[in-house]
C-alpha cells in the first residue's frame, strides 16, 4: 500500500497543491473580493475557448490554443533572432578581453531595461513597415530582451573552458575552425543551453507584454481585450494558459539540455 | 653521435613587480636520437616549465631549442605530449580523441589508413575492447592509456611526457610504465619525461637529469643508467647497481648542496615569488621512495 502511494506521489502531491490553490481562490472570490470570478464561473465563461480550442469566430474571438499558437510563432521568431545574435556575441565576449572591455558596460546597461520600455522604440524603428510595424516591433523587443542570458552564459562558458582542452588543441595544432568546432563549441554547450533556457523563459514573458500593448491576436492580446470587455473570468483563463505553456517550454528545454550535456 | 634535441641556455622568467622572476636559467640539455631521458626534481623546481617550453605551450624568454636540425617554434604535432592529467575531450570517445590527432598528423592518409592507425595504437595500450567508450566511462588509468596512445599515434619526432603517471595509483602506475616501455621499444622515439618518482626514472630512462631547485633552476647532475634493454623490473630490483643509483639520486634530491650559486639566499629572495624562496626541508625526498622498493627490500 505504502509502496503504491509513494509511486503515485509525483501526481498526488502536486494535485493536492492545486486543490489548495483552487480552494484559496474560491475563498477569496466569495469572501474578500466579489469582483474576482470564482473557479466555477471562470470555467463556465471559458468553456467555449477551452473545449473548442482551435475555433476561429472572429479576429479577437478564437479558441485558446489558436491564440497560443499565434503567440508561440511570434516567440519562435523572436527567440531565433535572439539566439542568432546572442550566441556569436557571447563567443566574442568570452574569447576576447578587449571585446569584453569595450562592450560589457553597454550590455550591463541595456540588460535591465524592461520589455515595456523597448516596445515603443521597436514600434518607432519599424514605423515605415506599415502594417508589419507591430509584428516587427514585437520581434525586436523579444530579441533584445531575451538575448542577454544567452550572451552572458555563452561568454561564461567560453571563459570556463579548461586550459587542458585548449592545450590539446595547441599541441595537435588544430586549425582555428577545427578548434572552434571540436573544442570550443562542445565545451561551451552546457553553458549555452542554460542561457538558451533562460532566454526562452524571458521571450515568453515578453510576448504577453508585447501583445497587450500592440493588440495583436494571441494570448496576451486576448487577455487585454477581455480586461477591456470587463470579462475577468477569461483573464484567469489566459493567465493559466500562459503559465502552463511557459512551464511546458521550460521542461522541453530542460530535456534538450540533458541531451546535449557534455563532460 | 649527433644530438637530436638541443636545448641551449633556455631561460624562463616572468615579469614581477620586483624585477623579472627567473624560473629556469641557462638550461642546457642534449638528447641523442632514440634516447629516453627523465627530468627529475622537486615539485615546483621548473621541470614542467622546461617540458612545456619544449612542447611549445609556454614561450621561453631566452635561449634556443633545436629538434632534428630545426629550430622549434610554437607547438605542433611533431612532438607527442602526454599530460599529467589525460586531457581527453569528454565529448569524444577514446577513438575520437586519438583520431583528432591522427587526422592532424596524417592529413594525406585515407580514412581507412587513419582508422587503422588509431585502432592499432589503442589496441597496443590495451584498449582494443573499449575504444568506443567515452572518457567518462573509463578509469583514470585507462584514460591515461588513451593519452599515451594519442601521443604515439601522431608518429611524432619525439615524445614529451609531463608526469604522466603522477595521478595514478601505484599499481596502475607500474602497469602503465610497462605499456609505455613496450610502445617505446617498437620505434625508439626520443623521449623526454618529467617525473618526481626516482624508481620510475631509473626503470624507464637511459639518462636521468636532476634539476636543482628553483628559482633559477638548472641542470644539476646527470646520471647514465646502464641497465640493458628490454628491462625487467624484478631483475632490476635484484641488481645492486639499481640501489646505488637510487641512493645517488635520493641523496642529490634531499641534499641540495653542491649546487653552484643556489645557496645564496639574497639572490633567491630577490628574484622569485615567495613560496619558491622558502627553503625546502630534506623530508619530502623520503616521500619519493616507492612502494615497490619498500615491499621488496
Amino acid at each position: 500500500m505504502r509502496n503504491i502511494r509513494s509511486k503515485l506521489d509525483w501526481l498526488l502531491m502536486p494535485l493536492v497543491g492545486f486543490m489548495i490553490a483552487v480552494a484559496v481562490w474560491e475563498f477569496v472570490s466569495v469572501a474578500l473580493c466579489k469582483e474576482l470570478p470564482s473557479p466555477a464561473k471562470t470555467w463556465s465563461e471559458s468553456r467555449d475557448y477551452v473545449l473548442k480550442p482551435f475555433e476561429k469566430r472572429g479576429e479577437m474571438d478564437q479558441g485558446i490554443l489558436r491564440f497560443t499558437w499565434y503567440s508561440l510563432i511570434l516567440v519562435a521568431k523572436g527567440y531565433a533572432i535572439a539566439l542568432a545574435v546572442g550566441t556569436p556575441l557571447g563567443f566574442m565576449l568570452g574569447l576576447s578581453k578587449t571585446f569584453t572591455k569595450i562592450f560589457d558596460p553597454i550590455i550591463q546597461v541595456l540588460r535591465p531595461v524592461s520589455p515595456l520600455a523597448w516596445l515603443p522604440l521597436g514600434l518607432v524603428l519599424f514605423v515605415g513597415a506599415g502594417k508589419q510595424a507591430s509584428e516587427l516591433g514585437a520581434l525586436f523587443t523579444i530579441a533584445v530582451c531575451a538575448m542577454w542570458p544567452t550572451v552572458l552564459n555563452t561568454a561564461v562558458g567560453v571563459r570556463a573552458i579548461p586550459q587542458d582542452y585548449l592545450n590539446v588543441a595547441r599541441v595537435l595544432k588544430l586549425s582555428r575552425s577545427k578548434t572552434f568546432v571540436k573544442v570550443l563549441i562542445p565545451a561551451t554547450l552546457p553553458y549555452m543551453f542554460t542561457g538558451f533556457r533562460l532566454s526562452l523563459g524571458i521571450a515568453w514573458l515578453v510576448i504577453v507584454a508585447a501583445e497587450m500593448l500592440t493588440g495583436r491576436p494571441g494570448v496576451g492580446g486576448f487577455l487585454w481585450q477581455e480586461y477591456n470587455a470587463l470579462n475577468y473570468a477569461r483573464i484567469i483563463l489566459c493567465i493559466l494558459t500562459i503559465g502552463f505553456v511557459g512551464f511546458a517550454l521550460d521542461r522541453l528545454m530542460g530535456c534538450a539540455e540533458r541531451c546535449f550535456k557534455t563532460a | 653521435m649527433s644530438d637530436y634535441l638541443i636545448l641551449d641556455k633556455v631561460t624562463k622568467s616572468y615579469p614581477s613587480p620586483r624585477g623579472p622572476s627567473i624560473i629556469v636559467k641557462d638550461f642546457n640539455l642534449r638528447l641523442r636520437k632514440g634516447e629516453f631521458v627523465c627530468l627529475i626534481g622537486h615539485s615546483g623546481c621548473g621541470k614542467s616549465t622546461v617540458l612545456s617550453m619544449v612542447a611549445g605551450l609556454s614561450e621561453m624568454t631566452e635561449g634556443g631549442m633545436i629538434l632534428a636540425g630545426r629550430e622549434l617554434v610554437g607547438a605542433g604535432p611533431d612532438r607527442g605530449v602526454v599530460f599529467q592529467s589525460p586531457c581527453l575531450l569528454p565529448w569524444l570517445t577514446a577513438f575520437g580523441n586519438v583520431m583528432l590527432g591522427v587526422e592532424q598528423a596524417f592529413y594525406t592518409a585515407s580514412k581507412e589508413e587513419r582508422t587503422q592507425i588509431v585502432e592499432y595504437y589503442l589496441t597496443m595500450v590495451g584498449l582494443g575492447e573499449s575504444m568506443h567508450k567515452y572518457p567518462g566511462d573509463l578509469s583514470q588509468g585507462m584514460r591515461q592509456r588513451v593519452g599515451i596512445a594519442r601521443a604515439f599515434a601522431l608518429s611524432p619526432k619525439m615524445l614529451l611526457l609531463d608526469e604522466p603517471f603522477g595521478m595514478l595509483d601505484s599499481l596502475t602506475r607500474l602497469e602503465l610504465q610497462e605499456v609505455l616501455l613496450e610502445l617505446w621499444r617498437k620505434d625508439r622515439k626520443t623521449a623526454l619525461m618529467v617525473t618526481h618518482d626516482v624508481d620510475e626514472a631509473l626503470f624507464l630512462s637511459d639518462r636521468v637529469v636532476c634539476m636543482t631547485d628553483g628559482p633559477e633552476a638548472e641542470v644539476g647532475e646527470v646520471l647514465e643508467i646502464p641497465f640493458s634493454r628490454p628491462r625487467n623490473r624484478s631483475a632490476l630490483l635484484a641488481d645492486p647497481e639499481f640501489y646505488r643509483l637510487r641512493e645517488e639520486l635520493l641523496t642529490f634530491l634531499s641534499d641540495r648542496a653542491g649546487r653552484p650559486g643556489a645557496r645564496s639566499p639574497v639572490a633567491g629572495l630577490d628574484s622569485a615569488p615567495v613560496p619558491k624562496t622558502i627553503p625546502r626541508p630534506a623530508a619530502p625526498a623520503a616521500k619519493h621512495r616507492s612502494q615497490l622498493a619498500t615491499t621488496h627490500p
